[in-house]
């Protein structure tokens, strides 16, 4: 469980995330919003990539805001990014070996557990091909599988289906529907399908402009009036 | 990835069956031609020419180093030279000082020398880019003025060890069994030998791996868990060490060092003939030892200037800087095999065209990730534009 209280972060006069509070049981949660709404800033800041200017987020009991980012993942932060960083030089099991060895999981089964994370994410390519070889689809699934490998407790992924055709996403939302079977891992997802959240997610929380707008139910709170004005504008519920 | 060789082998052969038998092929090979160079080369060259060699062999690890720090984790670093005089330096002062056998002050050397790079390497910590450039060679610098003022270890007393009177020198010693050129250039390359399976070693596993996510994103290895701090460190540690062994050999090598052959510009040099032999790939350190020792030794034989020397690796470092990233490691097979389509296609016109196909194939993994790139980006944008168009 994530516990966040009161986060704000401010980069000189913009203030990005302000006095975010919200709880993220586990399993996994959505979080939405428009371009801006400071999303990815709240993944920059549970990954120890921006210090707050004030708050706190606790998760399963740990102060995370404590940890320095790299001993963050190793307490099993883990999560995707934007614009995908699978590791092009290295292959794909490297690239997930690569988070497995600055885990707390135990170097023995390391071997096992990637090959097991390979084909959970549903990779059928060989191990030792070249990340830089592989297509948009396979690089995300690398990106994934490092992201769960090892014992994650909290999994951010960031628009993971952004650029992906339709059946790609299908494919990785079934990946991250089955991924409370590879692990307890508290799970967020920031996507802008709406599809995709709603399938994967029984809860989501909404952000606009830095503020929690909303919390709950997905189906409840992408039915919710302040959710539509957010995303359509004000205009569109004038009409 | 090791090198860019080891790579393409590995993509190549993706059925286990056919790994095999390659995966024996390689280091066979490898030695074959360990051997040839260890003993064929100083039987039929002359002795200059293995002088020659035994300047290869060190200038080979210094390269290597400096084909880690650039090539493996991106961090240019223009302090080569100095590291390489520091570790000759710590060398020469502990064989006049001591009676230790060569290959332990090779050790010490590289361990001391690892320190004072590790400090070279500080500021990589906060800087990367032309800033970490600028500051190690401003370093550099310094190191090379404050051994010009303490000056090498020439037999005498004290700190030192520099006896001002230029009669009857001692040499510095060579190890008992590597007393004459010949031997000594053996001895050398077994030591380089050595560092490539050193480096080889690193890069294959947990370091190497921490290294190509540093290089490629810091933030995405920070998400894996990768004390960045602490790998980069671990690249200028070990670049430092072998440059210090490196140094010691050099010491061995010359004999006699004087503050004048170690130049604060040389780690440009080095760091252009590293760019030239190719920076992916850890073969293209002994291109670049080649280019800078073995190519001055020839045209000095042809009685040509070396002067030239400085504007071919300018051409060289422009052209690969705008059309060969990988370096001659890279470039020079694939120009070969073009050029034997291309002989091909001459001798048997009617079959121009599968020549026509093989060769956009080959260039293929240059432009490859390129290529990708843009499917990405535009992949990316497509949504982007969708998202709007649902939203007004």
């Amino acid at each position: 469980m994530i516990e966040v209280s009161d986060l704000t972060v401010r980069f000189g006069g913009v203030t990005p995330l302000d006095a975010m509070s919200v709880k993220f049981e586990k399993g996994t949660c959505g979080l939405i919003g428009p371009n801006g709404a400071g999303k990815t800033t709240f993944f920059n800041v549970l990954s120890g990539f921006v210090k707050p200017a004030s708050g706190s987020v606790t998760a399963f009991g740990d102060d995370l805001l404590k940890m320095a980012h790299f001993r963050r993942a190793r307490w099993g932060v883990r999560r995707t990014f934007q614009t995908e960083q699978a590791i092009e030089e290295l292959s794909v099991y490297d690239n997930v070996a690569l988070a497995h060895e600055h885990s707390k999981a135990p170097s023995s089964s390391r071997r096992e557990d990637v090959l097991n994370t390979i084909s959970f994410v549903g990779l059928e390519t060989d191990p030792q091909a070249r990340v830089g070889t592989l297509g948009a689809r396979d690089r995300r699934l690398v990106e994934v599988a490092r992201a769960l490998v090892g014992q994650p407790r909290v999994v951010l992924l960031d628009e993971p289906a952004a650029g992906l055709p339709e059946e790609e996403t299908a494919h990785l939302g079934d990946v991250i529907k089955r991924i409370p079977e590879h692990s307890d891992a508290v799970v967020i997802l920031v996507d802008h399908d709406m599809s995709l959240v709603s399938s994967c997610c029984s809860v989501t929380a909404v952000l606009d402009f830095g503020k929690l707008i909303a919390a709950g139910q997905t189906e409840d709170v992408l039915r919710d009036e302040n959710v539509v004005r957010a995303y359509l504008g004000t205009q569109a519920i004038d009409e | 990835m090791a090198a860019t060789g080891v790579g393409s082998a590995e993509r190549s052969s993706l059925s286990p069956g056919r790994l095999q038998p390659r995966s024996l092929v390689r280091p066979a090979v490898i030695l074959a031609l360990l051997l040839l160079v260890l003993f064929l080369i100083p039987a039929i060259v002359s002795i200059y020419y293995v002088d020659a060699g035994t300047q290869v062999a060190i200038y080979a690890i210094v390269a290597l180093g400096l084909n880690v720090l650039v090539g493996r984790v991106g961090l240019v670093s223009l302090g080569q030279a100095a590291v390489l005089a520091m570790g000759a330096w710590v060398a020469a002062r502990l064989l006049f000082a001591t009676s230790l056998p060569f290959e332990v002050v090779l050790l010490i050397s590289g361990l001391i020398t690892m320190v004072l790079g590790g400090l070279v390497g500080l500021p990589a910590l906060r800087m990367s880019g032309m800033y970490l450039a600028l500051i190690t060679l401003m370093l550099a610098g310094a190191i090379t003025v404050a051994l010009a003022t303490i000056n090498f270890p020439n037999g005498g007393h004290g700190f030192s060890g520099y006896n001002g009177s230029l009669l009857h020198l001692p040499a510095i010693r060579r190890p008992a069994i590597a007393q004459s050129d010949p031997a000594f250039y053996r001895y050398s390359v077994i030591f380089a030998a050595l560092a490539f399976v050193l480096v080889l070693a690193h890069v294959r596993s947990r370091p190497g791996r921490a290294w190509a996510a540093i290089r490629q994103s810091e933030s995405a290895a920070l998400a894996a868990g990768i004390n960045t701090t602490v790998y980069k460190m671990w690249a200028f540690a070990l670049a430092s060490f072998i440059t210090g062994v490196a140094g010691a050999l050099l010491a061995g090598a010359n004999q006699f060092l004087y503050s004048i052959n170690f130049q604060t510009q040389d780690s440009i040099t080095i760091l252009a003939v590293v760019l030239m032999g190719g920076i992916f790939s850890l073969w293209g350190a002994i291109i670049a030892a080649l280019l800078m020792q073995l190519l001055p030794a020839l045209l000095n034989s042809w009685g040509v200037s070396s002067d030239w020397l400085l504007i071919l690796f300018g051409v060289g470092v422009l052209q690969v800087l705008t059309t060969a990233p990988a370096g001659l490691i890279d470039q020079v097979p694939k120009d070969i095999r073009r050029l034997g389509r291309g002989i091909r296609r001459l001798a048997g016109g009617g079959r121009a065209q599968p020549a026509d196909a093989a060769a956009s194939s080959d260039d293929a993994p240059a432009s490859a990730s390129a290529a990708l790139d843009g499917e990405r980006a535009a992949a990316v944008a497509a949504p982007e534009s969708e998202r709007a168009g649902e939203g007004s």
